[in-house]
Parts: C-alpha cells; sequence; structure tokens
C-alpha cells in the first residue's frame, strides 16, 4: 500500500447492467493536492465520487484509499467525507439544526458557528434550510461535510448556483483544508474554478481517463490556443501578426481586438515584435482557457475514435 | 493509541445515534408534530363534545354506552383507530420514513454519514416505530382522559350485558390497546416495506391504508373463518372479546399472533430489499419487479400459511363463516339475561340473577328458510326467561342484525314494557331502556355451550 497517497486507483471498472460507467480508471492523488475532475456528461465523474464515497464498490481494479484498501462492502472510508450530486440537507432542520444533528451523529463536539463562519451562512445560521438557495445549500452541504474534519474531501459540482462571495467562501475554505495537508477530488464544469482551485485534473471521457496530471503539463501539450490582444495600434499589430512565423490571425472578429491562433513560442515571437515596433500591448489572454480548449480536444477526439471503432 | 481507539469509537454511528437522529428529522416535520397534537387532544375534545350531546355514535361499538362511563369513549376510539386513523398514521410515518430521503435526495449524504445501511435500517425503524407509538399513547390517554373527565369513572356495561367494575374496565380497556399494537405493527412494517420497495411513488406512502382497507373489505365479505382470522386486521376486531365474561381469548390471540407474524415479515423483507439496494443509482425509483417477486409474494405466502396454521387450529369450524344458530342463541341469551339485571335495577325492580331468569332464545334465519347459519340482518330471535314466584314465562322478540366479523346489533321487537325505546333512570341521567337496542358479539372460532 502507498501511504504517501490520498487516493490510489488501479483499473477501477464499474458497470451498471450493460452500461459502463467506469472503464479501467487509474487516478492518484498525493495529499494536500486540489484534484480536479472534469469531463462531459455522462463520462463517470459522478460514479468516480461515489466509489471514493464508498457509496458503491467497483466491480474490478484496486482502490486504496488514505492508505487503506477499499474492500467489496459499502461503506466511506474512514477520514472521508464530501458530497455527490448535490448536499444532502433536511429542509425541515435550520442551517445550526443540520449541522448539529449530524454532529450529534457522530458523537462529537463541532464549532458548528465556527463551521458556518467559514462558508459565510452565519447571517442565516438559525433559518429552515428549505429557504435556502442552490448556492447556500452547496455551502452548507461544505460545513457538513468539514464537521468531521475530513482527510479526503470528495465534492461533486461545489460550485453550482454560487454568486462571487460564495465562490469566495468555497475557495477559501478549499485552499486552507488542502494547506492543512487534507486532500481534495472536486468535479466541476467551470473551467476558471478548477484552473483557479486545482493543482492536477483528470479528465475522463466515456469512462475513461484521457489525461490526467498538472495544469501546466496540460499548457504544455503542442496544442494551438486562440489569444485576443488589444493593443495601440490594431492595424500596425494585425500586421505584424500577420508577418510572424507561426501565428495565424483568426477572421471575423471586429473592433480593436485581435485574435490570433498559435503555440506559446510564435505568440512569445509576435509579442516581441509589436514591442519592437512600439506598439504597445495593452491586453493578451487565451479566448478559451487551456483547460478548456483540451477537455474538448481530448473528449472530442475519443468520442470520434469511439465511433471509429464501432 | 488509546486515542486512536477512542476517536475511532466516536466516529462510529451507533444505532442510538441514528435513532435519535432519525426522531430529530421526523420531529421537525410539521406534518408529524401536527399529528402528535392531534393525536393527544382532538380524542378528549371528541369524547368531551360526545358527552354533552343527546344523539351518541351508537354504531360504534360501546359508543351506546358513552354517557354512562368514561371507558367508553376510549373503546370508540379505538374502534375508530383500528378502522381509520391506525392505518393512515403508519402510512404517514412509516410509509415515509424511507421514501422521504428519495425525495430530499438524502441518501448518498446519510450514508456518508452513517457508513452501515444495516445501522440506517434499524434507527429509521425504531424512529418510526416510536412516533407510531406515541401517536397510540395520545390517542389512547386523551380519549380515556376526555372520557373520565366528562363523564366519570363509572362501571363499564361490556359487549353481552355484563358490568365491568370501574377497576376492571380499566385494565380491560387499557389491554385492549395493548393487544392494538399487534395489528399496528403490522402495518407499520407493511409500511416500512411500501416506503424501501417503492420509493418516491406515492403508493409506498399510501400502502399501509390500502393493505388496511383491502382487509377490511375482506372482513366485510363472508370468508371462512380461517381466511377472516389469518389477516392481521382481526386483531382490530378481536378486542371485543376482551369484553365478554368469559372472555374470548382465541381469536385475540391468533389475532395477536398473526399480527406479530406480518410485522416481523415485512420487516425482515423491507430490511433485504434495502441492504440490497444500490445507492448511486440516480434513477432509482423503487425496488420495480422486485418489489413483487422479494415483498408482495412472500407476504402472500405468509397469508397462506396463517390460514393453514387458523384451520389446523380452528378444527373442523374453518371453513364456515363460524356464525351459527346455536353461537347466535347463546349469545342473546345471556346479553339478554345481563341486561334485564340492568334494567331491573334502573327500574328499582328487585334484584334477580342470572340463573334465576334462566334465558334462552330461539332463533332463526330468513324465518328460518335456508341454512341457519352466517352473517345477515334477518336474524330473528324469541327470547324467554322466568321471574321467581311468576309462572308465566316473560318473551320478548329482537330482529337482529349479524356481521360477518360476528358483531351484531339486537333490536328489540316487543313487547315495548320490555324491550321498547323509553326512559329509564341512571346514575348519570336518563337513559334508554338498555335491553331496547344492544350489542353483542358471536365468538367465530368453535366454541363449547358454556353453563
Amino acid at each position: 500500500m502507498d501511504r504517501r497517497r490520498a487516493i490510489r486507483a488501479r483499473g477501477i471498472t464499474k458497470c451498471f447492467g450493460e452500461v459502463v460507467a467506469l472503464d479501467g480508471i487509474d487516478l492518484d492523488v498525493a495529499p494536500g493536492q486540489i484534484h480536479g475532475l472534469v469531463g462531459p456528461n455522462g463520462a463517470g465523474k459522478t460514479t468516480l465520487l461515489g466509489l471514493l464515497l464508498g457509496l458503491a464498490v467497483a466491480d474490478s481494479g484496486r482502490l486504496e484509499i488514505l492508505g487503506t484498501a477499499v474492500g467489496r462492502a459499502l461503506a466511506a472510508p474512514d477520514g472521508v467525507a464530501g458530497f455527490v450530486d448535490g448536499p444532502g440537507l433536511y429542509p425541515s432542520l435550520t442551517a445550526r439544526q443540520n449541522l448539529a444533528a449530524l454532529a450529534a451523529l457522530r458523537g462529537q463536539d463541532a464549532p458548528i458557528d465556527e463551521l458556518l463562519d467559514q462558508v459565510g451562512l452565519t447571517d442565516v445560521a438559525d433559518d429552515r434550510a428549505n429557504g435556502f438557495s442552490l448556492g447556500m445549500r452547496q455551502r452548507l452541504g461544505l460545513a457538513a461535510a468539514l464537521l468531521t474534519k475530513p482527510r479526503l474531501l470528495v465534492l461533486d459540482e461545489p460550485s453550482n448556483g454560487l454568486d462571487p462571495a460564495g465562490k469566495k467562501h468555497v475557495h477559501g475554505v478549499l485552499t486552507r483544508l488542502a494547506a492543512q495537508g487534507a486532500s481534495v477530488v472536486l468535479s466541476s464544469h467551470r473551467m476558471d474554478d478548477l484552473e483557479a482551485l486545482c493543482s492536477e485534473v483528470t479528465i475522463l471521457a466515456t469512462g475513461r481517463v484521457v489525461f490526467s496530471g498538472p495544469l501546466s503539463k496540460l499548457a504544455a501539450e503542442n496544442r494551438e490556443l486562440d489569444y485576443r490582444l488589444l493593443t495601440s495600434d490594431p492595424p500596425a499589430a494585425r500586421r505584424l501578426a500577420g508577418e510572424t512565423a507561426g501565428i495565424g490571425v483568426v477572421a471575423g472578429h471586429d473592433g480593436d481586438a485581435l485574435v490570433v491562433r498559435a503555440l506559446v513560442p510564435g505568440l512569445d515571437a509576435l509579442v516581441v515584435g509589436l514591442v519592437q515596433a512600439g506598439v504597445a500591448l495593452r491586453e493578451l489572454a487565451p479566448v478559451v482557457s487551456p483547460l478548456e480548449t483540451a477537455f474538448l480536444a481530448l473528449t472530442e477526439a475519443q468520442h470520434t475514435e469511439q465511433e471509429a471503432g464501432e | 493509541m488509546t486515542a486512536t481507539i477512542a476517536d475511532e469509537k466516536a466516529r462510529n454511528v451507533t444505532v442510538a445515534r441514528g435513532y435519535r437522529f432519525e426522531v430529530v428529522k421526523l420531529v421537525s416535520q410539521w406534518r408529524i408534530r401536527l399529528l402528535v397534537l392531534a393525536c393527544w387532544i382532538a380524542p378528549a375534545l371528541f369524547v368531551a363534545a360526545v358527552g354533552q350531546q343527546s344523539t351518541l355514535p351508537v354504531d360504534t361499538l360501546f359508543g351506546r354506552w358513552m354517557l354512562a362511563t368514561g371507558w367508553a369513549g376510549s373503546l370508540v376510539m379505538l374502534g375508530f383507530a383500528g378502522t381509520w386513523a391506525l392505518p393512515l398514521l403508519t402510512s404517514v410515518v412509516a410509509g415515509d420514513v424511507f421514501a422521504s430521503e428519495d425525495r430530499l435526495g438524502t441518501w448518498r449524504h446519510l450514508l456518508v454519514a452513517v457508513r452501515s445501511p444495516r445501522r440506517i435500517f434499524a434507527a429509521k425503524a425504531l424512529a418510526s416505530l416510536s412516533v407510531i407509538l406515541l401517536l397510540v399513547a395520545g390517542l389512547m390517554v386523551s380519549s380515556t382522559v376526555g372520557g373520565l373527565v366528562t363523564v366519570g369513572n363509572l362501571p363499564l356495561v361490556g359487549l353481552d350485558g355484563h358490568l365491568l367494575s370501574p377497576g376492571d374496565a380499566a385494565g380491560k380497556v387499557l389491554l385492549a390497546w395493548v393487544c392494538a399494537l399487534a395489528p399496528t405493527l403490522a402495518l407499520a412494517a407493511i409500511g416500512l416495506l411500501g416506503s424501501v420497495a417503492l420509493g418516491r411513488s406515492p403508493m409506498g406512502l399510501l400502502l399501509p391504508a390500502i393493505v388496511a382497507l383491502a382487509m377490511q373489505l375482506a372482513q366485510m365479505l363472508p370468508l371462512p373463518v380461517a381466511v377472516r382470522l389469518a389477516l392481521p386486521s382481526y386483531a382490530f376486531i378481536a378486542w371485543n372479546g376482551l369484553f365478554t365474561s368469559p372472555a374470548q381469548p382465541g381469536p385475540l390471540l391468533i389475532g395477536v399472533a398473526v399480527s406479530l407474524a406480518w410485522a416481523a415479515t415485512a420487516t425482515a423483507l423491507a430490511y433485504r430489499l434495502f441492504v440490497r439496494r444500490d445507492f448511486t443509482n440516480l434513477a432509482y425509483d423503487g425496488a420495480g419487479r422486485r418489489a413483487v417477486t422479494a415483498g408482495a409474494l412472500p407476504v402472500a405466502g405468509l397469508v397462506a400459511v396463517a390460514v393453514v396454521l387458523v384451520a389446523t387450529a380452528a378444527g373442523t369450524g374453518f371453513t364456515g363463516s363460524g356464525i351459527d344458530q346455536d353461537k347466535v342463541e347463546r349469545s342473546v341469551a345471556t346479553a339478554f339475561a345481563h341486561l334485564y339485571r340492568i334494567q331491573a335495577g334502573q327500574l328499582n325492580r328487585s334484584d334477580v340473577t342470572e340463573a334465576q331468569l334462566g334465558a334462552s332464545a330461539a332463533c332463526n334465519k330468513s324465518g328460518g328458510k335456508g341454512a341457519q347459519e352466517g352473517p345477515g340482518n334477518d336474524w330473528r330471535c324469541v327470547v324467554s326467561w322466568h321471574l321467581p314466584d311468576v309462572e308465566a314465562t316473560g318473551q320478548a322478540i329482537y330482529q337482529l342484525d349479524v356481521t360477518a366479523d360476528g358483531r351484531y346489533v339486537a333490536d328489540g321487537d316487543g313487547p315495548k314494557e320490555v324491550n321498547g325505546y323509553f326512559l329509564v333512570r341512571t346514575q348519570t341521567g336518563d337513559a334508554p331502556n338498555p335491553l331496547w337496542q344492544f350489542d353483542g358479539n358471536v365468538e367465530l372460532l368453535p366454541t363449547t355451550a358454556k353453563g
């Protein structure tokens, strides 16, 4: 057993009747790491998170969580908390009562007020959960998961419905938890969240891993991205871009913005050229994030391969 | 190491903690709070309100005695509870205890917290049972207190007309309610089974009420005694036998045993379905076909086994209705003799014993045509009795409406001086002549003639 890993999965397969939800999944998550799980709908993210939470057992493969091999029985491994398919809350109880009931269930003296403060729900602590918005429910679900002081936190779409303030609270909680050595595995369709939070991501498509590793590795992949540039002299910038090797100007963009398609070396050359030509560069950003680009490219490629195979 | 073991113990969610968690969730629901409030208040108000009326619910067993003693109110409530309240209460509580997690989408959350489907099942079953017991206790205490406060702790007229002292009545009323817990448990277990097997479907919630209604309909049909007693609903009727002298414990014991067998079987089936459920399946909407094979079929098998066992116990009398001429005559004569003594007391006549009266009844059905057995409103009885020092034999006629469960209402048909409608003076005020109309019952199991 590898005790240095929070999660070590090898060849995990899970089927529901004829449907193969997970097909030979390998996954490694280090302690203190926030690991993102990305994939199109039906890719198997929730099934994988369910296995980590002990809600189901794999049909085959080996799964070790927090250094303990997961058996064949339905049971969440000790030290694991979280939720899939939205947080489980009881609408007839207040936010405080929801947490207190869960703490009593586990026989713990939990710092309920502190947890409510961490997720920004102090003001509504004594309101019934049936009046909560999705974002408030997500935050309360996160507080409930934190009651057990987990060493592995598993969250399914925790950013759904969060307003900017809620997002800030959730990001703060997860970052602090990771800094204290706990691991976090979260799925999301919001690439900006994953890029802001995760040091590593795993991309799933049709039950298989199509990428797993650091975000920097994704960016370094030999893949062209679209970049949007705002300069002090748009016509000159457009002309320079056309003359620079490895740069393609993307047509159809009006106004002062220039959109180019390039690898990182080509983009570097364009920036140098602009500066040498006395054109000020005011803004440079990818039109679509590297993670999203990789996600689309990898999942579409997997889909195409599968169709060809059939 | 010690700290680690202590931490591990603290993290383990015991059934006791799970039970408290489930109780908190149940009690936090408004409908449960309202039910508890209603069960602890409404019966007292009903009994007190009836105590102020001149018209009594005479179509309910013991309803005609509600102005005579406070204990009758509790028995009227028990009859109502067995027919309506308890099936509905078990539906709302036990029929929803698992389905509510499906509706709220909280199963995964609960499993992650408790980590044991077995402990979750035990905690939920115990919590729903506790709430049901609280509701039943409310019905009993409230109706009894309401009756005792508004009418008083007075003797109760039994189902065969004999007088039960207040102490005796108290004991038997309590015992009747305790016996009614057995079929309530059976319905609660059916509720658990429906809640587990049918998930969010409203059928799961309604299952105890539907099963109870089906069994009540069955009790109205002219079914053989063995089938009637093999259904747990008979225990909601069989407590009547406690209020005769001597008591009729046979049907009650069978009813309680059958009910407990149903409770155990349905709970075990619900447990089996629950621990085998796939909680990752988001589209789960009940056990589908397995609800029939693993839920309904074993219960149907239990009914068949119970029918055979009861038939064996009942011997030769199991295939008929259990209502025959001899039993009707014996029952009517016994009730008449007891009530005659009560009437004599109310009219300030000299007391006579049942033995001195030597009451007997000659009953026939449909004017003596056809089989002289079975339920029907065409029974007619002529009761005869003797008074000491009077040579002539007294006779009175009764029309009987006998229902399939063995209960009957005897309606006096003359002479009006004996069983006509007139008021008599009682301890609690004027009341109808006790021999005018009275309730009685026929024990469905084969009996031997008693003195």
